[in-house]
Parts: structure tokens; sequence; C-alpha cells
């Protein structure tokens, strides 16, 4: 069978390239052999040569001692594989059964020799509270009590003590009522009932873990319940090897520990970078549209709501959120903005990259405009091409296998442990919105592959219009107030500026700008001077708020084409140099004029209008008004 | 040969740190040094996990041999399609 042959082969080749010494090689095909076939068998093959990659890979060096009253060792291949994924090198210990108190009272045990950067405490309620198992139903309500509270302070005085003797992280189980109580449904119907005795134990635990730094609840009883208690155990493994876990469940729980192992190793991701076309929706929006891609309450785009939720999650825990995806750029923009289904928006987003460049290069911008590590992204993408490029391009980054299925998307998302937090601070909740807040301002520019991309995206509008009472006020303060991107800074009152436009030689336009963001307002003033067959720039400045984005070509062009309307043949005008406005000192260059003078104040600049290439760049939205001269 | 037995090859050579070419019909415990009860437990599980069969006791009993175990899931395998 090809199957057979592949997995023999792969193995092989890792083999090959751990004799060759190529331990990136090989670690990459061990990560994809673990992500084919993750189970007992691999798990064996992994863990036994982690130790003949360890001096090559860049690993986390890791020690966890497990306590346990039950068989936990088939437990620890798997354990170590999965970390080893992770980029941990775990050294496990396993504890005696049930000699957890006495390993953790007593300072000289091999627990403390073994010197553990983390200790889980892994007790079922059949050995830490037997009489609260399975003979139950003989205990009387007050001796059901005493065991409750002696089991709460055999916990406490470990915890306690544990704490005296190190400082490693506790990682403590909480207890699975049993799935059958000895009363049946009568169980239920009181709080000292075994479930309700057991789930009292489980809150107490809780409260004991608080007030420990460093000590964590594993919620064991949450997690047999995902799994469903009868799946999960195995009695017959039970009563034979003292497993109490089924066969298809040890991995889970292995999983379950590496959550916790993640976080304290700090391997953790600080942002996800997700796709867009089937993977925040169904379809693809450039073929199916705005109202043909999938994404809403409904099946099926109820399922990319579920994924936005666990995206918002992740937010919330001041995980980042970036988008890299192969799109048009305003058709994607579109339907984040837009699409009444999404629940993510713009907002949520830190950086974006919507273009048509590979995905590892827009990944490697993503964190340096993030200010993170490459190791420290993740990537979430329906398509296994991209993320083969990325494994491959980017091994350091953690790439989420999502599943056929966009129902198990979430899912995905939220069991991969780069994403676990142990604690959080507000720093971390409100790390989404400064970010937000610093793309809004002056970042938005750089999330895009080239500046005529940002520029469409910006959705520039331009209103052009004469000066006229309503508006003197504001083109004369702005003559006034205008230091950096102003060529000639000849200050206007108000009444210069009526007296200019009141003459037919003087045009004196404004220019008004709106983008996506918002109306930024009257933000713009150009004065032309006819003389004869030239037309003199007189003034030219524009607020500091939209230097940069072609707005000032958008009213150059303006002025240059008004002016050989009205049959000039020539553009004329003069940088004079202050100490601020050094940002204005390129532009007439910058748009084709040539120097005719240089003198102690400054340079004249003129454009032949006949053969003139300048065009308002076509990205600007205009409205021309004549306000009934010209 | 079949792929059952191609499959339980490769769990074996993976529990046991044997190359799967070395593994056999009659490997068992007195050829392969690392079998021993621990991994004898480990085989069970990763053969039940990998073909979601349930091994009972007395079946675990009779896995003296690789051979014996690949017959026994694949009798396993069978009465499940049936």
């Amino acid at each position: 069978m090809a199957a057979e042959h592949d997995v023999i082969n792969l193995r092989e080749e890792i083999d090959r390239l751990i004799a060759e010494g190529a331990a990136e090689k090989a670690r990459a095909r061990m990560d994809e052999l673990w992500r084919r076939d993750p189970g007992s068998a691999a798990a064996s093959f992994v863990a036994s040569r982690i130790g003949q990659l360890r001096e090559k890979l860049a690993l986390a060096k890791f020690k966890l001692a497990i306590l346990r009253s039950f068989t936990v060792e088939p437990i620890v291949p798997l354990l170590r594989a999965e970390a080893f994924i992770y980029g941990i090198d775990l050294e496990v210990h396993v504890g005696d059964f049930n000699t957890y108190v006495q390993d953790i009272v007593d300072a000289s045990s091999s627990l403390y020799r073994f010197a553990p950067t983390a200790v889980v405490l892994a007790v079922r309620v059949e050995e830490a509270a037997p009489d609260l198992a399975g003979d139950f139903a003989d205990l009387a309500p007050a001796a059901a009590r005493q065991a409750v509270e002696r089991v709460v302070r055999t916990f406490e005085q470990s915890v306690s003590a544990f704490r005296q003797h190190s400082q490693a992280a506790l990682i403590v189980h909480s207890l699975a009522p049993p799935g059958h109580p000895s009363l049946g449904v009568l169980d239920s119907q009181s709080e000292a009932g075994q479930s309700g005795l057991v789930r009292k134990i489980n809150a107490e635990l809780r409260r004991i873990a608080e007030s420990f730094r460093g000590v964590y609840i594993l919620d064991y009883d949450a997690l047999v319940a995902r799994y469903g208690s009868q799946r999960w155990h195995d009695e017959r493994k039970w009563l034979m090897a003292r497993l109490p876990i089924s066969a298809d469940h040890l991995l889970p729980m292995a999983r379950e520990w590496v959550r916790f192992l993640v976080p304290l190793t700090g391997r953790t991701a600080k942002a996800l970078v997700v796709d867009l076309d089937n993977t925040l929706w169904g379809g693809v929006i450039g073929e199916d549209g705005l109202t043909g891609i999938k994404v809403g309450p409904e099946y099926p785009g109820a399922a990319y709501q579920v994924l936005h939720r666990a995206l918002l999650d992740l937010s919330r825990k001041g995980i980042l959120l970036a988008i890299c995806s192969k799109n048009n750029l305003d058709d994607a923009m579109e339907a984040l903005d837009k699409h009444p289904g999404m629940l993510v928006r713009p907002k949520h987003f830190a950086a974006v990259r919507i273009n048509w460049t590979d995905k590892a290069q827009n990944l490697r911008e993503i964190a340096q405009e993030l200010n993170i590590g490459i190791e420290s992204l993740a990537f979430l993408d329906d398509n296994p091409f991209e993320r083969e490029q990325v494994r491959a391009a980017l091994p350091e980054v953690t790439v989420i296998d999502l599943p056929q299925n966009p129902l198990e998307y979430a899912a995905a998302v939220r069991d991969c442990p780069v994403f676990e937090r142990l604690t959080l601070s507000a720093e971390d909740q409100q790390r989404t919105a400064m970010y937000a807040e610093q793309r809004q301002r002056a970042h938005a520019e750089q999330t895009f592959q080239s500046k005529e991309d940002f520029f469409r995206f910006l959705e520039q509008e331009a209103e052009l219009e004469p000066v006229s009472d309503l508006t003197l006020a504001r083109v004369a303060q702005l003559t006034q107030k205008t230091n950096q991107f102003n060529l000639t800074t000849r200050r206007y009152t108000e009444q210069q500026i009526a007296e200019m436009a009141a003459r037919s030689d003087w045009h004196i336009f404004s220019i008004r700008v709106k983008d996506r963001f918002g109306d930024h307002g009257l933000v713009g003033v150009a004065i032309a001077h006819d003389q004869g067959e030239q037309c003199e720039v007189d003034t030219f400045l524009l607020s500091c708020r939209v230097i940069g984005r072609t707005v000032e070509t958008a009213l150059l062009a303006h002025i240059a084409q008004s002016a050989a309307e009205r049959g000039c043949r020539r553009l004329v005008g003069w940088f004079l140099p202050t100490r601020k406005n050094a940002p204005a000192r390129d532009f007439y260059e910058q748009h084709g004029f040539q120097r005719q003078e240089s003198n102690g104040t400054g340079s004249l600049w003129a454009l032949d209008l006949n053969n003139s290439p300048l065009r308002s760049p076509d990205w600007i939205k205009l409205k021309v008004h004549n306000g009934g001269r010209n | 040969m079949n792929s059952t037995f191609q499959q339980v090859q490769v769990i074996a050579s993976d529990i046991f740190g044997v190359p799967a070419g070395k593994i056999t019909a009659d490997s068992s415990p007195e050829t392969i040094e690392t079998w021993d009860s621990m991994q004898h437990l480990n085989l069970v599980l990763a053969i039940e996990e990998k073909f979601g069969v349930q091994l009972a006791p007395e079946d675990i009993e009779q896995m003296k041999t690789i051979g014996a175990a690949a017959a026994l899931v694949a009798k396993k395998l069978q009465s499940a399609v049936r």
C-alpha cells in the first residue's frame, strides 16, 4: 500500500537527514510526519530522535515532573513529540503511583532532585477521595463533608509545601465527577451529592491556586466532558494497567498539558495572520462578489462567524490579528468593511497585506510592522499550497492546519497552544486598540504593498473651488499658519485675500479633501497670478494632515489646467525655503518644472503648459466648482 | 504480506525503535530486545488507536509475535465490517 511506503520513506528520510546533520530539514520532516500521523507510534519515533537533534536546534529546554495516581507512561512520548513540534525539548520525570504527597512534602525527594521547571499533579477522584468515589452511597452526610475537608486540606498543604521547596510552576488537575453517580439522577438533586461534592473540591482547588503565584488548574473535568466521559475512559485498561484513559484520548491528554507548557516557555504567538477567501468567508470575493461570499448567521456562512468569534477572543487576550490575502485590495476591503455578516472588521486588524506578492514576504513585513519576531507569528490559511510555502520559507512561523470542514476552523484556532496565556495584563487587553489607533494615524500607509494601493484604498475625494465668502476666513487662516508644505510662506489677512479675489488676474483656489477615514475639510490653498502669457504661483500650501497623499498633485494640475484654459503658456513659481518647509522643497522638480534661477531667497521654477504631462492622479475623485468665474 | 501487517510493522518499528525492514511476522519479545511489558502496552495502545479497535486482555495475551498481532487486528477489522 502506497501510504505505508510513504510513511516508511518519510521515517527513513528523517533518519538520513539526522545522520547528515541537516537538523532543520529533519525537524521540518518530523513536523510533517507528526501532522500526517499523530499518535502513539509516530510519537515514539519522534521522541526517540529528539536527543540526536537537541544540540543543533534552538529548542527550549523544559523539565516536567508528573505526579500521578494512574499510569501516564504511554502518554509521555506523545507529550514529548507534541512539545517538540512547538520547539520544546521536554525531559519528563514520572513520580511513583500515589506517592505525590510524600514527594511534595519531602524536600529531598526525587521530585526536587529532578529540579523541575513545572510539575503536573494528575490525581483522580478515585484515589484522592476514595470515599467520594466507589462507596459514596454508604457515606453519611457528615462523613462526606469531612471527606471533602480532608481532601481540600491535603491539597492546600501540598501546594503550600511545594511552594516552600520549589519555584516551579504547578499544574493541578481538577477532579472529574464519576460518569455514573451512585444514586443516579437523585445525585443531582442536592449540593451534597457525589457530583456536587467533587465540584465543591474543584472550587476550593481554584481558590488555593489563586492564592499562590504560579499554581494553575487544569480543568480535567471539562477536558473529559469535551470528549465524553464514556469515550475518554477505558475500564479494561484501568483494570489491566492502571491506565484509565482510552488509547484514542492519550493524545488529547498530552495536548492539554502542552497548552500549559507553551505559555510557560514563552513559545507563544503574539499575532495571528489570516487569509480571507475561504478562510474568513466562504467563496472568493474577486469572483463571487460581495453578495456571493458566504458569511453570516445562517449555514454555511455561520461556520465563518464561529471562526470570527474565536479570532475576537484571541484579540481580547492581546493577540494581534493581521490579514495576508492575495486579492484586489478594493474588493477585499469592501467585504471587510461592508458585508453585514462580518463580525471582524478592519479595525480589528493591526496590519493588512492585500496584494499578489508571496505570503512569506508579506509575513516578514507584517512582523516588522508590528515590531515582533517572525517566530511570534501564527498563520491561518485554507490553502495547503500557501501553508506549505510559508512552512518552507519561514519554519519559525506557527502554521495552523485547517481541516476540510469550515465548521471545524474555529476549534483548530482555539486548540492551538501558541495562543494560550496563563495570566492577562490590562495592557494585553488594550493592545489591539493601541495598535489600531496607531494604524489609524500614520500606519495605514505602510500596510500596503505600493503607495498606489494605499492611495486607492484611501478613496480620496477632492473638491476644488474658487475662494468664496464662505471660505475666505479659512483660506486666510491657512496662509497664516501653514509652515511645512508651503512653497512661499506668504501670510495674508482676510482682507488681502478678499482684495485679490476681486481682481480678474488673481485666481484663488481652495481644496477640500475627504477619504475613507473621514472628512479633512478645507486643507489646501493655491493662489495664481496671471502675468500675460505666464501665470505665477503666488501661494501653494497644504495642511500637514494630507501631505504626501497626492492631493498636492491634484491641486497643482488644476491650477495648471485652468491657467492653460485662460491662454497662459507657462506656469512659474518660487520656492522660498524657510526653517520648516523642507517637505515642499522638491515639489516643483517632482512635477516636471525646470529651474529658471536661484538667488539668496529661493529658486524660480517653470512649466511649459503647451506640453505638460501634469495630470491629477486618477485615484482621486475630483469635483471642480467654478463659482461663477472663468 | 498484507496492508494490515505492513501497518503493524510500522507501528512496531516506531514503538520498539527497530527498522521496519527488520520486523517480521515471527518477531517477538525474544527477538526484539526493547519489547518489554511497558512497550507491549504501548504497542497495544498504538494498535487500538490506529485501527480503532478494542483489544481485550485475552487478545493482548495472544499477541506474542507481530504476525499474531497483525492477524488479530485483521480478524477484529473483519468482524467490525460484518
